[in-house]
Formats: C-alpha cells, structure tokens, sequence
C-alpha cells in the first residue's frame, strides 16, 4: 500500500476516536449500571423516594425532582436574562461597547463553576436564609446561581443569531414604519428563534449536567423537596457526593444514576439536532 | 387610554437596560468578591509553598504542579486526536456516512456532563487499566473531555484556509499529505492553538471529573501515577469542607486570574488571527 | 472538420498531446463533448470561445486537478507522448509536474518570494540549497521577474503587484521543469505592460515548451497563437491555424464570434 494511501487509513482511524470514546463510555457506565437497575427494577429505581444505600434502598427519585426543579429553576431565571442582555447587545448599545463587552462575557463562561458555587455559598445562602428562613442551602439558590451559570451560554449563542440576520431584516422593517423596539420585538427575535432556541437547550444541558457548585448549594438532603426553600439533591451531586466512599451495590446505584442521566441528556441532544434541523429547512 | 407606540418602545428598552445592566452587574461582581478578597492575600510564598495543616496555612504549590501535569497530559492526547480527526474531515473526505457518524460522536461527545467523564475515568482508567488515582487517569480523562473543542475549532481553522492554496499545491505536483503538511496545518495553526488554549482552560477549571480521577492527595507528586489534586479541586474542598476561607479565596483568585491570563491569550491570538487574513 | 487522429498517422506519431473522442462530466453535465485534438509540441495552441464553453475544464483534466472535485467523470483518452494519462499507472504528481498550469488569477502561495518558486521542486525531494537557488534563479529570469525581485526573494510574494505575482506564478510553474505549459488567461486583470511581457515571455518560451493558452480576448490569440481551436458550449467547433481561423473561419459560430457578434 502506498505512502498516502496508509496516512489516509491512518487518520480515518484517529477519526473514529470520538465515537470510539463515546461507546466506551456508553458501555463501561452500562456495564457497572444496568445490573442494579435490573436488580433493584426500574420502577421502584426511577420512581422510588427513599435513598437509603445502607439499607440497600435505591430510590432515585427525590433526585429527578432535584434536577427538575433546579433545571427548570434555572431556565426561569436565565433565559429571560439571557435573551434581554443579547438583545443589549446587539441593539441598545454602541457596536465598540459590545465588542469590548463580548469577550468579557465569554470569560465569565470560562471561570469554573466551584467558583459560581462558592459565591452562591457565601453570600447568596446567608441571604436566602436570614431574609426567608430555611437552611438556605436550597433550590432557590442552586436555581439562582445555575441560571447565572448558563447565562454567558445563552448569550453568546442568541447574540450570535441575532446579529447574524441579514441587515435587510431590520431595515425592512424600519423603512415601514416600525419603531425599534418593534423591529427587535416583532421581526428580529422571532427570526432568530431558532439560534435562541438552541442556546436553551445547550444551556439546560449545562444545568442538567452542572455538579460541583450544587454540592455545594444545595444542601446534601436525600428527602423529596417539597418547596423552593428544600435542601435537595440532583442525579448529578448524588453521584459527586457519595462517589468519594460507596462500594458494592451502592457504588453501582451511583453508576446507575448515571445511567439515568446519560439518557437523559442524549434525549436532550437529539431534541437539539432535530430543532436545529428543522430551523435549518 | 392607548398607550402609543413610542412609549411601549421606552418602556421596553428601559426594562431591558435595567435587565440586562443588573445582570452583568450581577456577574461581574461576583468575580470582583473572589478578587477583591483573594488577590491581597496572593503573595510568593503562596505559589511556592505546599499546602500544610490540610490546607490551612501554607500555599498550593503542589496544586499547581498538578494543574499543569494534568493539563499537560490531556493536551498531549487530545492535540493529535483532535487534529487528526480535523484533517481527516476536512481533507481525505466528504459528506458521507463515516463522516456523519463521527461527527454525531463528537458532538454527544460534547454533551456528556463532567460527572459522568468522571465515573468513566474512574472505571476505566483507575480501575479497569489499573492506573489508580494517577495524574495519567485524570489527565487522560480530561483528554476525552477537551477532545470534541479541539476536533471543532481545528476543522474551522482548516476550513477557512483558501481552496486556491490547495489547488496550487497540487497543481505543483504535490500529494495530499505534502499539501496538508506544508499548505494547510501551517495555515491553520493559530487557529488550532486557540482551540488548545481553549482545551486549557477547560481542564484547568474542571472538578468533578479530576476529583474521581486524580485523587485529592495534596502532597507533591513524583510520577505520573502518583495522585494530585489541581488548584479547582483544592479551592472546592476548602471551601466545602469549611477549612479555610482566607485560603480558599486566595486559590480561587488565583484560579481566576490563570483563566483569565489563558482567555485573554486565546482572544489576543483569534483576533490578530482574524485581522492577518 | 477538426481533425481525427486515426487520419494521420503521422500527425500521430509526431503529437505531444493527442485527445481521443473524449467526454467530460461534473456529475451529469457534459462540460466537454466529443472532442479530438492534436496538438503538436512547441507551438501555442490557443482555447478560444465565450465563458463557461469547457475551457478551463479542458486545461484542468489535462493534469487532473479535476479528480479533486468529487463526482466527476469521463469518456474517451487523453495521450501524452502516446501514454493515456488516465491509465492505472500514472503517478498524479508526476503527471502535474509535466504539465505546468498558471490560473486565471495571481495565486501567490502566502511565502517568500524564493519558497514560492522552490515550492514544487522541493517536492520532486530537492533540498539542496544551491540547486534550489539555481532553479529559483533560471526560473525568476525566464518569467522575466528575476531583475525586479533578485533583492528580496525573503519578502512576502503576497507583497508583489499583480503582475509581478502573476508572473511569479509563471516562474514557479517553469521551475518543475514541464514539457507542456498550461496558461488560463493569464493576463486577465493585468495592466497592458504586464501583459505585453507575459506575451512576450511566452514567444520565447514555446522554443523549449508546448503551451496552451486561454487568451484572455480574441485579439491575444492573434497575437500570440500558431494554432486555435474555437470551444462553444463544451464543444470545438472550429480548429486550425490562427492566420486561417481569423481570416476565413470555416464555421458560421466561429465568424459570428471572431467579429463580436456574440461573447
């Protein structure tokens, strides 16, 4: 075979490593995983509310609803943000002030998220808890500070759409009479929708998957939360708080819970590409 | 009583000036509190020192040994993977089923949370290759991490290199591989590096996966199989396990500053980047 | 009538380049038809006809740069010195040292001025400095650019006005050491000074080479061309001697477009 032709089969097999990588990953999380879903049975593994390793009791449960919440929590708090500071961006400032502005705000999503968690810790949980009561260590905070979290992602990515229309858009539009704020409302924001869209659904992935800053916000309680003010626990710190010292069974409930997780967010990457697919046609 | 147009745009436009103020506000002051509280007390000593009484007093010397052997190691991998598979792409073939499924790879890829990364490199690397709570796991679990960055911004920096370039260097009798080699990779070489340093930054503020992976022994390392602990996961312990707060903010403002020294370098570079071409 | 090889058997044997009922395809469009030729070596032949009639096409399949574009095809040979040069055994950087090719705009790779020339022969495995500068040198001067650069072979080729870039090109085409030269016009965009130097470079050079030549207008082709051969819409209409072509074309198509009726 000559030269070329084996560099070519050469990078065809460096090329493969990504998804080589992905179905080990995908293999070695099942492998330790799926038993103890097989033995504990899925129902009572995903809807079960009692998490108890030493007592064998796998209920994940509490924290699918840790997760829910706080996801969710997150998106309230940061999209409606998000979307506003990109439309500021892109429409209310001067272009010099938003090109110094952009890089910053890359930065902020670059500064790792133990940091966003010890800020939430120090000052936003005191907070919550002097001015409502609770612990403080609570979903309100993790909401917060994973909205904060998110907000660079959706940012750039809806600044990114925003100011990727075409000119004519906004032009069009202003030759017809519309004020600003009407062109941004009316024409701008709904053609960018699907570039907003997807900064969402990057950003949620982000939230799902966040770890370290909810240990340590959120509180280490294993019970469903019942309000806004609960300690609680996602699949993601369930995994980060007890990975240090669980063995056996309980070890292989953690890799479970990943199990869990890792549909979730391949469910949630699908979503993605077929949105981003169809905004696309 | 209509409200007139002008006067929904004012109040639109005020609504979204004191959103969007407030949250930048927001977002930068939170750098600023970390800075303000740890930059003082960021002296020679704390660089060069070990930490001591589990992190109490001392400095985070063998932390930072452990960010860069760690980071160093996941480069190293990721670099010619992710290279590699850019060249592959963009150069050897088209459209095609192959290519759709790498890069539907690589993209998942790009999508798996750090937690699970880290139960991978625990059951792989730690246990099942028998590397323990090594700077190799951890540093190769980080490689596995960093992959799908480099893959993307190493096939735009190929990308954007001119068809023209390539067809002159056929045209003169070059081969595919001498007109990568000796056309394209010098073209796209800063592009490439901005998505190492990227990489960088990403490993150098990455916890969950390192913590599983590396271990958390703070003492300095003298292999590659010894265990470490990076400056992320020392700042997380100390201020979770409530041991220090001086000490934690001074490694967080030490954390900042490295991401922010690394960010700027990688914007500095696509910058000048851009304007060269 | 344009020539059929198999009713010469001697224009056979004398033929640098002889093309045999040869087809090409982007996909499912036929972008050259039915075409036979013979070109003999050391004369230019020019490519005449209004844009997108197969011209670069037919330059760009004589050294197969089209293989880099995907889902092309072809009917038909196309023989060099009597060797098919789509044949299994053909060595593709070989071929496209042999055949030389300047495109229709400056393409100055982004080096110095010396690496541009030396960038094919440093892949035929020439490394030696002096070799290198040798070639560099002989080059620089047969493309008449040797005196204006001899001073700053170091500095960026990007720096060099069109012209000079153009007929840097040229140089770097001559340092592989062709047989056959290829030029899609090549003056297109140049100032009539820098024209009238390639044209004349090109005079000289047909002594050593075979040149084929896209003219950038018909009055070029008069200028400079031994033969011509007339494309319209992928297909040679007309073919023979430039003083016979432009004088008593044999095809109504090659009057209408020799007197500007069309273009």
């Amino acid at each position: 075979m000559s030269k070329e032709k084996i560099l070519e089969k050469s990078f065809l097999l460096i090329a493969l490593s990504s998804i080589s990588i992905l179905a080990l990953i995908a293999f070695f999380i099942f492998q330790q995983g799926i038993p103890l879903i097989w033995k504990v049975g899925l129902n009572s593994f995903l809807l079960g509310d009692r998490w108890f390793p030493s007592k064998e009791s796998f209920g994940i449960f509490p924290m699918i609803v840790g997760s829910f919440w706080v996801t969710l929590g997150s998106l309230i708090v940061g999209v409606p943000l998000g979307v506003a500071c990109a439309v500021f961006l892109c429409e209310l400032i001067p272009p010099t002030i938003a090109m110094i502005l952009r890089p910053m705000i890359q930065l902020l999503g670059a500064i790792p998220s133990v940091i966003y968690g010890f800020w939430g810790l120090i000052v936003l949980v005191p907070l919550i808890r002097d001015s409502f009561g609770g612990p403080g260590l609570s979903i309100l905070a993790g909401s917060l500070v994973l909205g904060i979290m998110i907000l660079p992602t959706i940012i750039s990515i809806s600044e990114d759409s925003l100011r990727a229309l075409p000119r004519t858009y906004k032009e069009g539009a202003l030759s017809l009479g519309a004020t600003h704020w009407q062109t941004i409302w009316r024409v701008l924001l709904p053609a960018a929708r699907s570039g907003i869209v997807a900064s969402i659904i990057l950003g949620m992935g982000r939230a799902i998957g966040e770890t370290m800053a909810m240990i340590m916000i959120l509180g280490n309680a294993t019970q469903l939360p019942n309000s806004i003010l609960s300690s609680a626990r996602t699949l993601t710190t369930n995994i980060g708080i007890e990975m240090g010292y669980a063995s056996g069974d309980h070890r292989q409930a953690l890799f479970a819970t990943g199990v869990v997780l890792f549909f979730i967010i391949m469910g949630l990457n699908s979503l993605a590409l077929i949105i981003s697919r169809k905004g696309r046609a | 009583m209509k409200i007139s147009r002008h006067h929904t745009q004012g109040l639109a436009k005020g609504v979204i000036w004191v959103a969007a103020f407030s949250t930048l506000a927001v977002m930068f002051w939170i750098l600023y509190q970390v800075l303000r509280e740890g930059l003082p007390l960021l002296h020679p000593d704390f660089f060069i020192q070990a930490p001591r009484q589990m992190g109490r007093a001392g400095g985070i010397f063998s932390t930072i040994i452990g960010t860069i052997a760690l980071t160093v190691v996941a480069i190293v991998i990721a670099t010619p993977l992710g290279v590699g598979t850019a060249i592959f792409l963009q150069e050897y073939t088209r459209e095609s089923g192959v290519s759709r499924v790498i890069r539907f790879g690589t993209d998942c890829l790009a999508g798996v949370p750090s937690i699970i990364f880290g139960l991978f490199g625990f059951v792989f690397f730690v246990i099942f290759l028998r590397m323990g709570w090594s700077i190799l796991s951890g540093g190769l679990t980080l490689a596995t991490m960093i992959l799908p960055t480099i893959i993307c911004t190493a096939e735009e920096a190929i990308k954007s290199v001119p068809y023209t370039y390539r067809e002159v260097s056929f045209a003169l009798g070059g081969t595919r591989w001498q007109t990568i080699r000796k056309m394209v990779l010098p073209n796209a070489f800063p592009g490439i590096l901005t998505g190492v340093l990227l990489g960088v930054g990403r490993s150098v503020g990455e916890t969950a996966a390192v913590i599983l992976t590396a271990g958390s022994s703070f003492i300095t390392p003298d292999s590659l199989f010894s265990p470490i602990r990076t400056m992320a996961v020392h700042f997380y312990i100390l201020a979770r396990e409530g041991i220090s707060m001086e000490m934690a903010y001074a490694t967080g403002a030490a954390l900042i500053l490295l991401i922010l020294a690394i960010n700027t370098v990688a914007n500095w570079m696509m910058y000048r980047y851009a304007h060269k071409a | 009538m344009p020539i059929r090889l198999e009713e010469s058997s001697f224009m056979e044997k004398q033929a640098k380049i002889a093309i045999q009922n040869f087809h090409f395809y982007y996909g499912t469009f036929m972008a050259l038809k039915d075409l036979n030729l013979s070109i003999q070596p050391n004369q230019i032949f020019a490519i005449l006809g209004p844009a997108r009639s197969g011209k670069t096409t037919l330059l760009k399949s004589m050294n197969r740069l089209t293989d880099l574009i995907f889902g092309t095809s072809h009917t038909g040979q196309i023989f060099i010195d009597s060797q098919e040069i789509y044949g299994p055994e053909i060595s593709l950087p070989e071929l496209r040292r042999r055949l030389g090719m300047v495109f229709d705009l400056p393409t100055a790779l982004p080096l110095s001025i010396f690496e541009n020339v030396a960038y094919g022969p440093r892949f035929k495995g020439l490394s030696e400095k002096s070799r290198l500068e040798e070639i560099v040198e002989k080059s620089l001067q047969a493309a008449v650019l040797w005196d204006e650069v001899k001073d700053r072979l170091q500095s960026s080729a990007l720096r060099l006005s069109g012209g000079q870039q153009q007929r840097l090109c040229i140089a770097r085409m001559l340092a592989l050491e062709p047989e056959i030269l290829m030029l899609d016009e090549p003056c297109s965009g140049l100032d009539p000074i820098s024209t009238a130097s390639i044209e004349e470079s090109l005079t000289k050079l047909k002594e050593k080479y075979t040149i084929l030549l896209v003219p950038h207008n018909i009055q070029q082709a008069s200028r400079v061309a031994d033969r011509v051969g007339f494309f319209l819409e992928g297909k040679m209409v007309e073919e023979g001697s430039a003083f016979d072509l432009f004088t008593r074309p044999k095809n109504k198509k090659t009057e209408d477009y020799i007197s500007g009726k069309f273009g």
